[in-house]
C-alpha cells in the first residue's frame, strides 16, 4: 500500500457522512434550543422613533425581546472594524442592534427569543417600530455627489481614499507616460453587485453552563469569532470555545465576524441560562449579510505600436454599502491584482470607497480580483482592437517573462507586504490555453465569438496557520488545524499530506478543522490560503513527529535514526524489514506510564523494563507523547495564475448568450489532489458565469433590494453552466516547503472578462458593463443601429 | 391547534403531533430529528429540501406535514440499503466528486434517485433537465452530471 498520496486524486474522506445525511450543519445541532428571530429594518435609511413590543407579549412560547437599550454597554458597542487602514479615515460599523438610526434594509432592530422559530417570527410580526424616514443614498454616482449622507459625520460619503503610484523605469509617472505615449485610450467600466450566496446561510448556536460558553457558528474563522465573543461578553478566553461544524458553503461572506448574531445569541444564552440558536433564512441572507463586486472604473492607458503598456491610470469608485467592518480589502485587492501577469510601465491607481444605504460589501470569492481583471483584460482587448492586432499578441507583448521572477510590482499587497510574484510561466500558459480552445483555428462567424482572460492571484496570505499531529497508541494519527472548512475537502488533502510525510495509511488519519478545543491559534479560511498555510504547517508538524518517532524507534531497535524509514505505519531499518517497530508501539514508548489501561500500554509501565533506570523517564528537553505542533508563517503571498478562454454564441433574435466552450489553464503550484483542484475550478467558473450573465443585486431608488429571493436573483443551474475543459501547469512556489500556491478562488476571477471578450468578438460592440443579460445585449444592438 | 399524523419515513411509521402550519421540512428535521434534509431557501427554488413522496421528488419546504398524513416518504437517510453500503447514486457522487460542502447534496441524491428509477439510461440532455431544479453553489454541476451517468452504470451493473 502506498502512502505517497501527495498529488493523487484521492476520494474525499468527508463524503460518506455528507452522502448519508450524517453531516452536522449549524441548524442540525441544538434541537432543543430556544430560537431567535429578528425584526429588521424595512427602510434603507430612517430614524427609530419608538419600539412597541407590547402587542407581542402574549405570543405563546415567547421568552424574551431585546432592543439596543436592553444590551449592556460592552455588548451594545459598535462591532469591531476588523482591518483598519490609514486610508480608511471614516470607517463605520453597525451596532449589534440598531441604535437610533438604521442604514440599510435588513439591519437588525429587535431580537426575539422564543420556544421555536415559528413563535419567534410570530412575535417579530407583532412588534411595532415607528420610523422617521431619512433620504436614502443609493448608487455610486449619487453617493459621491454627497447631497445626502449615509453617516452624518462622513462628508461626501467617502469612507476611504487611496492613491498608489508606481513610476516607470525611467522615473516618469503614469500621467506623464500616458500623455507622451504614441497611442492613448480612455473609457469607463461598470460592474454590478453580486454575492457569495452559499446554500446554507449564516447561523449561531450557543450554550452556557454557568461557567463555560460553547458557540457553534457557520463561520470561516472560529478562532477569531472566539476572541471577538470573549471580548464582547467580557469572558476570559479559556472559558469560550467556538466550533465551526459542517459549513454549507462560505465563498467569503462567512469570514466577516463577529456578526451581530454571533454576539447576541451567546449573550442571550448566558442571560437566559438556556441554549439559543439562530439560523438565517434566505431573505435575511440577501438583506443582512454582505454583497460584493459593485464598482465603476475610469481607465486611461498609453501604449506603443506593439501594444506594450507605457502608462495606466485607473480611478475606481467602490461601493462598500452602509458599513465597513472588513475595511478596504476589496478595493485594495482590485487595485493591486489589476496588474495581472503584465508589466504596465507606469501605474497610478486611485480609489474612493463610498457609503451607500445598502447591504455592506465584504469579500466574495475573488475579493475584488474579478473587477481588477475585468479592467485590465478589457484594456488589453481595446488596445488590440485599436491596433488591429490579435488579442493574445497584445497580452504576450506585456507578459512578465519566466526569467524575471521573483518580480516586484512595486506596490503594497492586501497583507501589507510587497507585491512580489514568486514564480510563474505566463507565455507557456498562454500557449496552453490557445491550444486547448483552438484559438488560432477558430472560425469566426456572426453571432459566434471567442474570448480570453488572464489573471494572477495572490494566494496563501499570512500571518500564519498551525498544525498539530498526534499519533496514539492504537496507531491512529490525529491531525488538527485551526482554520475552518466549507467544502474544500480539507479532511482529505491534509490527510494526504500527513500520510505522505509520516508514511501512514490514510485510513488511519483523521483531520479536524475549525474547532478551538483542538487548535486555538489560527486566522481563517479565505484568500485561497488553507492548503498553502495550513498544509505547510501540518507538513512541518508531521516532520517533527516523524523525527521524534525515529529517535524513539532507533533507541528501541538499537539503530541509527538515519537508517530508519516509515512505511505503512511501521518504522523499520532500511533494507532490513524484520528489524521493525510499529508507530503504535513507538507511541506507547513515547509516553512512560504508571498505569496499564490496556495490553499495549503495559509495555510502557514502570516495571516493564523498557526504561533505563539511570535516566529520568522523560528525558530533558523531551515531552511525553508522540505528537508535534508547528506553524507556517509565509514571508509574503504566493501568486497563482490562470488563463481562461471561451467560445460564445449569441442568438440573432433573442440576444441570448450561450457559452459553447470554456477552457481553463491553471497554475496553483504543486497539486495536492487534482480531483479537488478541478472541482474548485469548476465551481469557481460556475460562480463566474453567474456574475457574467445572470447575477445582480437590484436596488430601487428607495434602497429596497427588489430581487431578494432565489426566484429573482438568478444563480445558474446545471443548464446554464458550460462544461469546463482544464489543463494544469505546475510552477512550484519557492516560498514554502510543499511548493503549493492555492486554488480556491481561481475559477471565478477572469470569467466576466472572458465572457465580455467573447461577446464583444461575436457582436462587434464594446462590452463595458457586467453582467450582461440578453436584454442588455438587445439594447446594445439597438443602440448600434441608431 | 395540533394534528396527529403518521408519516412512513424510510420504511418506519412515525407518529407526530404538529400544528397545521408545520412545513414537512421542519417536521422531518426538528420533530423527527432527520436533519439530513436541508433547507436552503424556503421558497421552493433551490431544491436542497427535496425528499421522495411516494417515490416522487417534492420540495418538503413547500409541503405542509399535515397534507401528507399516511404517505411514504424517503429522505437521504433512507437511500442507502440496510447493509451499510452506500446506494449506487451515493457511490457515484463520491467517485465523481459530485459534492463539496454537501449542503445541496441530499436534495440532488433524492432527485437523481427518482430520475434514474424512471429513466435508467438518461441522455446528457435528460440528465441536465432532470437536475435543473436543484441549485449547487460549489461544484459547477460538471461532476454531478458525471455522477448521474456513473450512477446509471452502477445501477445497470447491479441488475
Amino acid at each position: 500500500m502506498t502512502t505517497r498520496l501527495f498529488g493523487e486524486p484521492v476520494q474525499r474522506r468527508e463524503d460518506p457522512r455528507l452522502l448519508t445525511g450524517q453531516g452536522r450543519y449549524l441548524d442540525d445541532l441544538g434541537r432543543d434550543a430556544l430560537a431567535a428571530a429578528f425584526v429588521r429594518s424595512p427602510h434603507a435609511h430612517a430614524r427609530i422613533r419608538d419600539i412597541d413590543v407590547a402587542p407581542a407579549l402574549d405570543v405563546e412560547g415567547l421568552v424574551a425581546i431585546y432592543t439596543w437599550e436592553d444590551l449592556p454597554e460592552r455588548v451594545g458597542r459598535p462591532l469591531p472594524l476588523l482591518i483598519p487602514h490609514p486610508a480608511l479615515t471614516h470607517g463605520r460599523t453597525a451596532h449589534p442592534l440598531a441604535r437610533d438610526v438604521v442604514r440599510h434594509v435588513g439591519e437588525p432592530v429587535v431580537m426575539v427569543v422564543a420556544a421555536d422559530r415559528y413563535a419567534a417570527e410570530d412575535a417579530c410580526a407583532l412588534i411595532e417600530v415607528e420610523y422617521e424616514s431619512l433620504k436614502p443614498v443609493v448608487g455610486l454616482e449619487e453617493a459621491v455627489q454627497g447631497a445626502n449622507l449615509v453617516h452624518h459625520d462622513v462628508p461626501g460619503n467617502i469612507g476611504a481614499h487611496l492613491v498608489q503610484e508606481v513610476p516607470a523605469a525611467d522615473g516618469r509617472g503614469a500621467r506623464e507616460a500616458i500623455e507622451t505615449a504614441p497611442h492613448t485610450l480612455a473609457f469607463r467600466l461598470d460592474i454590478e453587485r453580486s454575492a457569495s450566496m452559499p446554500l446554507e446561510g449564516r447561523g449561531v448556536y450557543a450554550r452556557w453552563d454557568g461557567r463555560d460558553l460553547r458557540v457553534y457558528s457557520s463561520t470561516q474563522t472560529s478562532t477569531s469569532v472566539r476572541m471577538a465573543v470573549a471580548a464582547a461578553l467580557g469572558l476570559p478566553l479559556p472559558q469560550v470555545e467556538v466550533i465551526a461544524p459542517d459549513v454549507g458553503g462560505g465563498f467569503g461572506v462567512k469570514i466577516v465576524h463577529p456578526w451581530p448574531e454571533e454576539i447576541l445569541v451567546p449573550w442571550a444564552a448566558m442571560r437566559l441560562g438556556r441554549e439559543v440558536k439562530w439560523a438565517e433564512d434566505r431573505r435575511e441572507h440577501f438583506i443582512s449579510s454582505a454583497h460584493e463586486r459593485g464598482q465603476v472604473q475610469y481607465v486611461r492607458v498609453g501604449f506603443d505600436d506593439d501594444g506594450r503598456l507605457l502608462g495606466l491610470e485607473v480611478t475606481i469608485l467602490h461601493d462598500h454599502g452602509a458599513y465597513t467592518p472588513y475595511g478596504i480589502i476589496v478595493p485594495i485587492v482590485t487595485s493591486t491584482q489589476l496588474l495581472g501577469p503584465y508589466k504596465v510601465g507606469a501605474y497610478r491607481v486611485e480609489f474612493s470607497s463610498v457609503y451607500t444605504n445598502t447591504v455592506q460589501v465584504t469579500p466574495y470569492r475573488g475579493a475584488g480580483r474579478p473587477q481588477g481583471v475585468f479592467c485590465m483584460e478589457r484594456t488589453m482587448d481595446k488596445i488590440a482592437r485599436y491596433l488591429g492586432k490579435d488579442r493574445t499578441e497584445v497580452r504576450a507583448a506585456n507578459f512578465i517573462q519566466p526569467e524575471e521572477f521573483p518580480y516586484d510590482q512595486g506596490m503594497t499587497f492586501q497583507d501589507g507586504r510587497p507585491l512580489i510574484y514568486d514564480s510563474g510561466d505566463y507565455p507557456e500558459m498562454l500557449r496552453m490555453v490557445k491550444e486547448l480552445i483552438g484559438w488560432d483555428s477558430f472560425e469566426r462567424a456572426p453571432g459566434r465569438g471567442i474570448g480570453i482572460g488572464c489573471y494572477v492571484e495572490g494566494t496563501g496570505v499570512g500571518p500564519y496557520e498551525g498544525g498539530h499531529v498526534q499519533i496514539t497508541s492504537d496507531g491512529r494519527v490525529h491531525v488538527s488545524t485551526g482554520l475552518t472548512s466549507q467544502g474544500q475537502g480539507h479532511e482529505t488533502v491534509f490527510a494526504q499530506i500527513a500520510a505522505t510525510e509520516l508514511g501512514v495509511p490514510i485510513e488511519r488519519i483523521s483531520v479536524v478543522t475549525g474547532d478551538t478545543r483542538r487548535f486555538g491559534y489560527a486566522v481563517g479560511t479565505f484568500a485561497s490560503r488553507a492548503a498553502v498555510v495550513s498544509g505547510n504547517a501540518i507538513a512541518l508538524a508531521c516532520r517533527k513527529v516523524r523525527e521524534k518517532a525515529l529517535r524513539i524507534a532507533a533507541d528501541a531497535l538499537e539503530a541509527d535514526p538515519a537508517d530508519l524509514e516509515i512505511a505503512d505505519g511501521v518504522v523499520h531499518v532500511a533494507g532490513t524489514p524484520r528489524a521493525s517497530i510499529p508507530l503504535s508501539t513507538v507511541a506507547v514508548l513515547a509516553n512512560p506510564l504508571r498505569y496499564a489501561f490496556d495490553e499495549e500500554a503495559a509495555r510502557a509501565t514502570q516495571f516493564s523494563g523498557t526504561a533505563a533506570p539511570d535516566r529520568p523517564p522523560v528525558a530533558e528537553g523531551e515531552e511525553p507523547g508522540l505528537e508535534g505542533r508547528d506553524y507556517y508563517s509565509p514571508i509574503r503571498s504566493t501568486f497563482a495564475a490562470g488563463m481562461h478562454a471561451a467560445v460564445v454564441e449569441t442568438d440573432p433574435d433573442t440576444a441570448e448568450i450561450r457559452i459553447v466552450r470554456y477552457a481553463v489553464v491553471h497554475d496553483c503550484g504543486k497539486l495536492i489532489n487534482p480531483m479537488i483542484v478541478e472541482g474548485q475550478i469548476h465551481g469557481g467558473v460556475a460562480q463566474g458565469v453567474g456574475g457574467a450573465l445572470y447575477e445582480r443585486m437590484v436596488y430601487d431608488q428607495h434602497g429596497q433590494l427588489v430581487n431578494a429571493s432565489f426566484m429573482d436573483f438568478l444563480m445558474p443551474y446545471a443548464t446554464e453552466v458550460p462544461r469546463v475543459e482544464t489543463a494544469h501547469l505546475e510552477t512550484p512556489s519557492p516560498l514554502n516547503p510543499l511548493g503549493i500556491k492555492g486554488a480556491g478562488e481561481a475559477g471565478v476571477i477572469p470569467v466576466s472578462a472572458v465572457i465580455a471578450s467573447a461577446v464583444e468578438d461575436a457582436e462587434g460592440i464594446p462590452i463595458d458593463r457586467m453582467p450582461i443579460s440578453p436584454s442588455d445585449l438587445f439594447h446594445l444592438r439597438a443602440g448600434r443601429r441608431r | 391547534m395540533e394534528h396527529e399524523i403518521t408519516l412512513i419515513v424510510n420504511g418506519a411509521a412515525r407518529r407526530v403531533r404538529v400544528p397545521a402550519r408545520r412545513l414537512l421540512s421542519d417536521c422531518l428535521r426538528h420533530d423527527l430529528g432527520l436533519t439530513g434534509t436541508h433547507v436552503g431557501c424556503e421558497h421552493g427554488v433551490c431544491g436542497c429540501c427535496t425528499v421522495l413522496l411516494e417515490g416522487r421528488p417534492v420540495r418538503s419546504c413547500l409541503t405542509f406535514a399535515v397534507t401528507v398524513d399516511g404517505a411514504e416518504i424517503t429522505t437521504v437517510e433512507g437511500l442507502a440499503p440496510a447493509d451499510g453500503r452506500l446506494s449506487p447514486v451515493q457511490r457515484a457522487f463520491a467517485e465523481c466528486h459530485g459534492l463539496q460542502c454537501g449542503f445541496c447534496t441530499p436534495g440532488f441524491l433524492c432527485t437523481v434517485t427518482a430520475l434514474l428509477a424512471e429513466n435508467p439510461a438518461p441522455t446528457e440532455e435528460e440528465v441536465l433537465e432532470g437536475i435543473s431544479g436543484n441549485l449547487c453553489r460549489c461544484t459547477g454541476y460538471q461532476n454531478i452530471v458525471k455522477a448521474v451517468h456513473r450512477a446509471a452504470e452502477l445501477l445497470a451493473e447491479e441488475e
